[in-house]
């Protein structure tokens, strides 16, 4: 059958639904497919680990539409295979020609390794409303004591949501505190305490070596020896990208996600741009505008939003009207009753000062530094701060920065 | 009616809060809960709401018609 503008987007999250959005917002006519893997229309996941896993909402967190899209959609339903040469991807029995093809499936919860009781009945991982939905039905039931593994965004926040839900709960991490690996040491400090402070039992710099029980876990055996009882496990080690049929299809693509240029064209394995595909979202590896020869995966929620128009636009457009994409790197969370909220680089960094409010008053702003400049902040319920230092990092400002607010205090962290 | 927040626009001011109680809440002194499918009684003050961000983080739409995915 001869294609004549069709656009398949495959992955029917937030990326890909902000790519339809604006599809039909510059005004594309033609045929437009959606394909999701999930069996649910797009919803919004960063409510999951809070007030969903919390059970303050009982509803689910659906996203809300600007314009009718007059979609064909395929949920629950995976692409499976991808021909380059004739523009075409197979979705089960299927195979649906494309002009243009817009890859935007998102990354999957990293999991427990089988071999060392990945296996066993109460191991979860929560990236999806059904995830959500069945940490939830088990936490009903009772299940003693829960052990979350990781204690980046999504453990802390599993964490908190468990503790409201009044679980006890046990978090190992192999870092020096929660979020420290993302947003640095001072906020490790921090955060260990709001753990402790909510009667979290936490283990950091420890890992879990296995997880045992006969049939369903009862209990983790740890680095250092110790073995706790537990009833449940919600693994919280980051992301993968599921990316193999992409790969076989000749693109540049594994677990870290899918290659694609500045302007989110994805890339051959010989790094050609491949005719007619674009990615965005949290399965593009992009190269990071500061240094090119490196390259990153973002997972962020505006990162999704913003790559996924930018790349939706580049689609429709002649090549040299294409616009590169500028990643704004920008976090927040919400957990143990603090908003937490960061722009620009806070990991990797190579020096921190708190140049606002402070630790004890559980306000401040942590500023970091990386070779003399001052390059991300991060705000701890002050989010009105934030905007200001965004803009003077724009503007390449010495570390440590140059003023502080009235009375903050200057010590180096 | 569907509501989304940009969180990363979002700087916790509260007007939403103010116009619309039943809808948006704060949790501790900054962290803002919402309900994303508000009941139809509430969206004359969440409109309001969206209007009166100082920040235009609040973002309204519509559910898909006829439950299908449109």
């Amino acid at each position: 059958v001869p294609v004549s503008d069709r656009i398949v987007i495959v992955g029917a999250s937030l990326a890909g639904l902000s790519a339809a959005e604006t599809l039909r917002a510059e005004g594309y006519p033609g045929e437009l497919v959606l394909v999701g893997d999930e069996p649910h229309e797009p919803y919004d996941r960063p409510p999951l680990s809070k007030a969903v896993l919390a059970g303050r909402t009982r509803g689910a967190p659906w996203l809300p539409r600007t314009r009718e899209l007059g979609a064909r959609w395929l949920l629950g339903r995976a692409a499976t295979g991808l021909d380059l040469g004739r523009r075409r991807v197979r979705v089960g029995d299927e195979s649906i020609g494309y002009t243009g093809l817009l890859v935007t499936t998102g990354a999957s919860a990293r999991g427990w390794p089988a071999a060392r009781g990945g296996g066993l009945a109460g191991v979860h991982t929560l990236r999806s409303l059904d995830d959500a939905r069945a940490l939830c039905d088990a936490l009903d039931r009772g299940p003693g004591r829960v052990l979350v593994v990781g204690a980046g965004f999504t453990g802390g926040e599993v964490a908190s949501s468990l503790r409201e839900r009044g679980h006890e709960v046990t978090v190992v991490d192999r870092g020096p505190g929660p979020l420290a690996g993302a947003l640095g040491r001072t906020l490790g400090g921090f955060m260990s305490e709001r753990h402790r402070a909510a009667g979290v039992d936490l283990r950091v710099r420890t890992t879990v070596e296995t997880l045992e029980g006969d049939g369903r876990v009862s209990a983790a055996v740890l680095s250092d020896g110790s073995r706790v009882d537990v009833g449940l496990v919600v693994v919280a080690l980051g992301a993968v990208r599921p990316t193999g049929w992409l790969r076989a299809a000749g693109l540049a693509a594994d677990e870290r996600g899918l290659c694609c240029d500045a302007t989110c064209r994805a890339l051959a394995r010989d790094g050609t741009p491949a005719p007619g595909v674009f990615t965005a979202g949290d399965v593009a590896r992009s190269p990071d505008p500061d240094a090119p020869d490196r390259w990153r995966s973002l997972e962020h929620w505006g990162n999704a939003v913003e790559q996924a128009a930018v790349a939706a636009r580049n689609l429709l457009r002649a090549p040299a009207d294409r616009q590169p994409y500028r990643p704004a790197s920008a976090f927040w969370s919400d957990q143990f009753g603090l908003s937490i909220k960061s722009v620009g680089r806070t990991e990797g960094t190579d020096a921190e000062l708190v140049v606002q409010g402070s630790p004890e008053q559980a306000r401040f702003v942590v500023v970091h530094g990386r070779a003399g400049r001052t390059v991300g902040a991060v705000a701890v319920d002050e989010p009105r701060a934030l905007a200001g230092w965004k803009y003077l990092i724009s503007g390449d400002i010495p570390f440590p920065p140059p003023f502080t607010a009235p009375g903050a205090p200057r010590a180096a962290a | 009616m569907r509501v989304l927040i940009d969180m990363n626009r979002c700087e916790s001011y509260g007007q939403c809060v103010y116009a619309a109680g039943a809808v948006f809440a704060f949790r501790g002194r900054e962290s803002l809960e919402y309900d994303r499918v508000p009941p139809g009684h509430t969206w004359a003050d969440v409109r309001r709401a969206a209007s009166a961000c100082p920040v235009g983080a609040i973002r309204l739409g519509e559910a898909p018609e006829d439950g299908v995915c449109r």
